[in-house]
């Protein structure tokens, strides 16, 4: 097997879409602001005082600022990193500049050493941010290869792999064709496992890989497994983190049918509602058998790599209800990167 | 030596077509004929007493009852078949087996696998309650009774109270009673959260606990006894075991 590398990600501008990225500077700038206005403030009565002056100048130019990044965003991901991080300082710049004269409708003296003091201001604390973006890209990128690796190993159990093997076998005599294509879908379940794991995917492709999964199921459960599809054709397009559902699916099998004697209902259900994509699966839920292992082992990864993928954007939640256990999935609906 | 019978236990039909087609391919060095499948331990159990298997194939992972507890319910009978234990990935079971030299086939199992483990089966096999136990510790869902060669299941929410005799242990359902052989500090220790003691010789299930009323005799002296829902027959409880036993009362109002 080849050795698994620590390969940090290439440098990239964060996605200034991303509820996370725009809270993270908007405080972040605001707490470097209070440490500047509490230095600046020789005794305490005038904090206050400082902290108006300062909010009053910073504020119209971070606002700005914010939505011409989150505007600008796609043109600015395809600039290779140092060009991109050379715009977004010319953008901060530039509307510090521009903003400027509202300074002195505030009070300011509006003279060039003011102007100067404004701009350094700003470009320090975009390189600031910059210099943390990056730190926090470092921080992150092993995480991903770990995810990556977590996700080969919590995926696919070996209880799953040997008793298709042995279904595959019993078909072999009597049913050769069946058996070829239970192997080929077999095939593809591993290649998607054993692929790079980091990019998104298009949930189209995501949705053919349980249902190869599944296809393997109903070969050895038969008619104790049900499974109703209820797909929103306009959401198969839309981007999301590989082996998001498979696992949960297969969590859905382990947990939900094979404990059961009778036919059992899973249910899968994609929902796109304007900019949000929304998974929900459900399986019964059979209390005596939750001592079962590897249901959290999956939950916990899938939702830390959508927290890579979508930061806070993106959220998992559990229940039970009626004597089913339900997932429901919340992210972001993109089709592009 | 006429040809040894054998039953197989799965719930999933692939697995027991795979098991047959290989018996198949052993027949010519052990001799042998398969009597009947079942699709879960219940049925097991009927099929096994049913055909006098001699040796049965279990799955461990299965819906209802395990193959460890069916296993467990079938050492009941006399003269209990040889089990093998088959799994397609149980670590723990497969680690437990090797501690205690039984015999299990791993999926996909290989024919050169079944031969062997079907001769040595032949020859006679010994499975008890504690290995059986520490395989599996969980509690089981039914108690087992041998009543003129079969195994009868009682669930085990049915119980409403076992209660120690001369010689045996007398299960009481709402509808008849059965005699177990297993001791109440056994099964107190198996279903702890289920029973609770009332007596020194007897063990009450929580659920069908109605109340408590004074006035029976306990050793000469005035003491408590316990109401059952749904059987009219009243419990007396000891001083000793008193104190534990009435919160169970309140709650239950």
């Amino acid at each position: 097997m080849q050795s698994i590398r620590q390969n940090h990600l290439p440098d990239a501008l964060p996605d200034f879409r991303n509820l996370g990225v725009v809270s993270r500077i908007l405080l972040s700038v605001n707490v470097l602001a209070l440490v500047f206005a509490v230095a600046r403030s020789r005794e305490l009565a005038e904090f206050p005082v400082k902290v108006t002056e300062i909010a009053g100048s910073l504020e119209p130019v971070l606002l700005v600022v914010v939505i011409v990044l989150y505007l600008g965003s796609t043109v600015l991901e395809r600039l290779p990193y140092t060009h991109g991080l050379f715009v977004v300082f010319a953008i901060v710049l530039a509307t510090t500049g521009a903003l400027f004269p509202l300074q002195s409708l505030l009070g300011g003296s509006g003279d060039g050493r003011e102007l100067a003091w404004s701009l350094a201001c700003g470009l320090s604390a975009a390189a600031a941010l910059a210099w943390y973006f990056h730190l926090r890209n470092r921080a992150f990128s092993p995480a991903i290869s770990e995810a990556r690796l977590q996700a080969l190993q919590a995926r696919i159990r070996p209880h799953f792999l040997f008793n298709s093997l042995n279904a595959v076998l019993s078909l072999i005599r009597k049913d050769p064709k069946r058996a070829e294509g239970a192997l080929e879908d077999l095939a593809e379940l591993f290649r998607t496992v054993m692929a790079d794991n980091r990019q998104l995917i298009a949930l189209r492709d995501e949705l053919s890989l349980c249902r190869q999964y599944l296809n393997l199921e109903q070969l050895r459960l038969g008619e104790r497994l049900r499974v109703e599809w209820q797909l929103d054709p306009t959401a198969e397009e839309a981007l999301v983190p590989p082996m998001v559902l498979q696992p949960l699916v297969e969590n859905a099998v382990y947990h939900g049918i094979e404990p059961g004697v009778a036919p059992g209902l899973i249910q899968v259900r994609i929902e796109r509602r304007s900019d949000r994509l929304w998974l929900q699966l459900t399986n019964p839920y059979h209390p005596d058998y939750q001592h079962r292992q590897g249901n959290h082992m999956a939950l916990a990864n899938i939702r830390e790599r959508l927290q890579l993928h979508f930061d806070v954007e993106a959220r998992l939640d559990t229940r039970i209800a009626d004597g089913r256990y339900e997932i429901g999935i919340a992210m972001p609906y993109r089709t592009s990167l | 030596m006429s040809p040894i019978r054998v039953v197989i236990v799965d719930d999933e039909q692939p697995a027991r077509n795979r098991l047959r087609e290989l018996l198949e391919d052993c027949r010519a060095d052990m001799p042998h004929s398969v009597a009947a499948e079942a699709a879960n331990g219940v049925e097991g159990l009927q099929a096994v007493t049913a055909s006098r298997a001699d040796v049965v194939f279990v799955d461990i992972h299965m819906p209802e009852m395990s193959g460890i507890e069916f296993a467990r319910h079938l050492q009941v009978l006399e003269h209990p078949p040889a089990v093998i234990f088959v799994t397609a990935h149980d670590q723990y079971a497969v680690e437990a087996f090797e501690v205690n030299a039984l015999d299990y086939l791993t999926k996909p199992v290989r024919a050169a696998r079944l031969l062997a483990a079907l001769k040595k089966a032949a020859g006679g096999t010994h499975l008890t309650r504690g290995v059986l136990e520490s395989i599996d510790p969980a509690p089981r869902r039914h108690f087992s009774v041998a009543e003129r060669g079969r195994v009868t299941l009682v669930p085990v929410s049915d119980v409403v109270f076992l209660r120690a005799e001369l010689k045996y242990v007398t299960l009481r359902t709402r509808e008849r009673e059965h005699l177990v052989e297993e001791s109440l500090t056994q099964i107190e220790q198996e279903f702890g959260s289920v029973f609770v003691r009332i007596h020194r010789n007897c063990l009450v299930a929580r659920r069908w606990i109605r109340g408590f009323e004074r006035g029976a005799e306990t050793e000469g002296e005035d003491g408590w006894s316990v109401i059952l829902e749904g059987l009219d027959e009243k419990l007396p409880v000891s001083r000793r075991q008193w104190p534990q036993v009435k919160s169970l009362g309140k709650a239950g109002e």
